[in-house]
């Protein structure tokens, strides 16, 4: 809400600003780290998952390999929380 | 605004829901900002008010709705006498233009989900081509002119409750048939057009809504067929030989997959066809509204209680 001159103008928005936080720094090498692999759930997307795992077990790292319920709705926060503290890296991938 | 404020006995400051996909506190009086905005009148913020309460569920899962590539939105049949207190039209171009109240109850929905919920077209919404129903798509049902109990009746909602259900769904299609004079091949003319909606080679998958035009529904009623009479005749001509839709089957690539070979199945899962009356007299044109995933996995249609 801002109120100027008698006028007040409301918001329609949530009047919200995303937190910002600074990237986890790109690791130098893939080796020896453990890597996420987030299937979405989307057909075939464990296809090109495959191939993914493959190059990166090729470039020495561990992969971990995680699933959406549904890919029609946001990843469930344990899902996310799992991911976070059993991996170095992430990958989601979408996939038809 | 402060007459907007009017049209509801809630307080400004209570949260209506986390609209999506930020989940942000959507209060009364942001959906206030937002109906007037789109040219609400006060008396429509009760149905403002609860249809945002039906599309901010689990069940109707909007952050996957805006996200999908697909094109669909929030599809608002309004039922109850709240609907002629407040002047919806559920008769000529019913689903079109001219309507104060149709057209900017859903608009008011659609600015709350972008503006407060921040589902932006190009953000959040991936929508590939959309449709011209995401301005905001909200109509009542003709129930006075229905021999058949309502769309909310059949959800489990008294004749005299106000509600509103939000179902998922592309812009509608037009089916014509002007020359069945029997129910008979008004149902076997309805299952050929049901048959393609979305696409002819997907089953079960996804629900859709068939809005029955006041002459398309005399022909039941002259008959004397119900509502689960007409179901019943209109699913028995939705049934699928999976071999005809399986991936490859006639040159095409898409379809089931190749292991649901050899089987028979319908259409639509139980109950994913809501029927609803509508439209103007004249006309032999009914409308097909189709669906998305359907489903835990997908949306539900949600209906709400419309409360002062």
């Amino acid at each position: 809400m801002n109120t100027h001159e008698g006028t007040t103008v409301l918001d329609p928005t949530a009047e919200q600003r995303p937190a910002t936080r600074e990237r986890t720094a790109r690791p130098a090498s893939l080796s020896g780290l453990t890597v996420g692999l987030l299937d979405i759930s989307k057909p075939r997307g464990d296809v090109f998952l495959d191939r993914v795992e493959e190059q990166l077990t090729t470039l020495g790292a561990t992969v971990a390999r995680y699933a959406k319920p549904t890919f029609t709705k946001p990843a469930p926060a344990d899902l996310r929380h799992e991911i976070a503290i059993q991996c170095d890296a992430v990958i989601e991938a979408l996939a038809d | 605004m402060v007459r907007m404020l009017e049209g509801t006995t809630r307080s400004a400051d209570e949260v209506v829901a986390l609209a999506p996909p930020n989940l942000a506190e959507c209060t009364v009086e942001k959906v206030a900002v937002n109906a007037v905005m789109a040219g609400c009148r006060p008396e429509y913020l009760p149905v403002v008010l609860a249809a945002l309460e039906a599309v901010c569920t689990d069940e109707f899962n909007m952050h996957g709705v805006l996200a999908t590539t697909m094109s669909v939105g929030p599809v608002l049949v309004v039922n109850g006498p709240i609907a002629a207190e407040i002047g919806m039209n559920s008769g000529i171009n019913a689903l079109g233009h001219g309507n104060r109240a149709n057209s900017t109850i859903g608009r008011a929905v659609q600015l709350v989900l972008r503006n407060v919920g921040g589902g932006a077209p190009g953000g959040i919404d991936r929508a590939t081509l959309g449709h011209v129903g995401k301005q905001g798509f909200c109509f009542a049902e003709d129930e006075a002119g229905s021999p058949w109990d309502s769309l909310a009746g059949e959800r489990g909602f008294g004749s005299g409750q106000n509600t509103v259900t939000a179902f998922c769904g592309e812009g509608p299609s037009l089916v014509m048939d002007q020359l069945s004079r029997s129910p008979e091949s008004l149902t076997r003319s309805l299952a050929a057009s049901l048959r393609s909606t979305v696409s002819p080679r997907i089953v079960m998958g996804m629900d859709a809504m068939l809005v029955l035009s006041p002459e398309h529904m005399s022909r039941f009623r002259d008959a004397g067929w119900d509502r689960t009479r007409f179901l019943a005749e209109l699913a028995e001509h939705l049934m699928f030989d999976t071999d005809r839709i399986i991936a490859g089957a006639d040159g095409i690539e898409e379809g089931l997959p190749v292991a649901l070979a050899g089987h028979r199945l319908p259409k639509f899962r139980p109950g994913g066809l809501l029927v609803v009356h509508a439209g103007g007299p004249a006309g032999l044109f009914s409308a097909i509204i189709g669906g998305w995933k359907n489903g835990p996995g997908g949306s539900d249609p949600v209906t709400r209680e419309i409360t002062p």
